[in-house]
């Protein structure tokens, strides 16, 4: 299964949701059980699609923040205020309701652990969930791969997966956040959009040729892109997925 | 810059309607301007359906349109893929 191409067309399945966590104020995860799930990759995503009670359909990808799991994934999703889709799945939605998916999907922004390190990973906001994939599985396999995982968020209460990052720091992983609209008092970490500057100091410098894997709103893995080539990091090695104009 | 540009990733799924494969890490050669890029790597553009663009030079190299209840697939731009097969 991993690593090889899966041939056939894609079918639609129908999810149970099994749980649902808060992770901040704007965001949830939604567990979900999926009968005959073959397992994903880290930072595949899956196709969501909901169906209105007149035959109205909306679609929209979410990636796998979970570490292969069984028939188990977890999305998280943060809301868009003005959404069509996110308002439902961080508000209505939960334990015993249904949803159509299909997936996993996505080869390109995908990180096994035989790929090794060293690994530079950069998030902004809702962009961390296919990172946290990569970082869940590096720590269930015992990859030694050394991983830098930068965090953009907009203020502390923004922050996903806080608790569980700072756990899962240390052996090789070091976790930096940065508070773009807001810190609290005494806060000791970056205060500002991620820069070059800042992705100089994070490292790994393009010398030790990581692996990057940058994720969330479309003008953040603009800017975060664009600083990592002037850095001198090779197009090649920098793979991004692009949320679009949101994504929190 | 277009913020609700994406990456030819993000449409993965609809490529895998098309060829019946993971197509994000085939290589396209862009008709345009010569250059090779994974599938996953192209610009994606959104409006009646999607266009993915050679990221070097912009060339449109396929096109996605969901009408009709048919996917109307254009490839104005691809010169060759490359995609891997087992001889063995
Ligand atoms: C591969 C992939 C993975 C993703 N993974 C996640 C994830 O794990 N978690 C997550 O929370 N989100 C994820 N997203 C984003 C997600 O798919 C939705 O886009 C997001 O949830 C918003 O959907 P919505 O229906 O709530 O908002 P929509 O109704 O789509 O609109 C969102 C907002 O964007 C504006 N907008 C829409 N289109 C445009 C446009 N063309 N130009 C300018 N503004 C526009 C709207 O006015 C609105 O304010 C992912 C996206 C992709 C492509
Ligand atoms: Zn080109």
């Amino acid at each position: 299964m991993a690593g090889t191409a899966v041939l056939g067309r894609l079918t639609w399945r129908v999810a149970d949701v099994v749980d649902v966590r808060a992770e901040t104020p704007r965001a949830r995860t939604l567990v979900l059980d999926v009968p005959g799930w073959a397992g994903h990759r880290a930072g595949q995503h899956v196709d969501l699609r909901l169906t209105a009670e007149d035959g109205y359909q909306a679609q929209r990808s979410y990636s796998i923040a979970s570490a292969p799991d069984g028939t188990r994934i977890e999305l998280t999703v943060v809301r868009v205020e003005d959404g069509e889709v996110s308002p439902y799945l961080t508000g209505e939605i939960g334990p015993g309701d249904r949803i159509e998916l299909r997936g996993p999907v996505g080869g390109y922004f995908v990180w096994e652990p035989a790929h090794g390190g060293p690994l530079l990973l950069v998030g902004g906001g809702s962009g961390l969930a296919p990172l946290m994939a990569m970082v869940r599985l590096r720590a269930a396999v015992g990859s030694p791969a050394e991983t830098r995982l930068l965090v953009s968020s907009r203020s502390e209460e923004d922050v996903l997966y806080r608790a569980e990052l700072g756990r899962l720091a240390g052996g090789g992983l070091t976790v930096v956040h940065t508070l773009t609209a807001s810190r609290p008092a005494g806060w000791s970490g970056y205060a500002r959009r991620v820069d070059a500057d800042m992705l100089a100091e994070v490292g790994p410098g393009p010398a030790a040729r990581p692996h990057a894997f940058v994720c969330g709103p479309t003008p953040f893995v603009e800017a975060v892109a664009e600083a990592l080539v002037a850095l001198g990091h090779e197009p090649q090695r920098i793979r991004t997925e692009r949320f679009g104009p949101t994504g929190g | 810059m277009d913020e609700a540009m994406l990456d030819g990733n993000a449409v993965a799924g609809l490529l895998q309607d098309v060829f019946a494969v993971e197509t994000t890490t085939t290589i396209a050669t862009c008709a345009g301007c010569g250059a090779p890029s994974p599938m996953g790597a192209t610009q994606v553009y959104r409006g009646a359906g999607f266009v993915l663009r050679c990221p070097r030079c912009e060339q449109a190299m396929v096109t996605l349109v969901p009408a009709d209840g048919r996917l109307w697939i254009g490839f104005p731009g691809i010169r060759t893929l490359q995609v891997p097969v087992d001889d063995s």
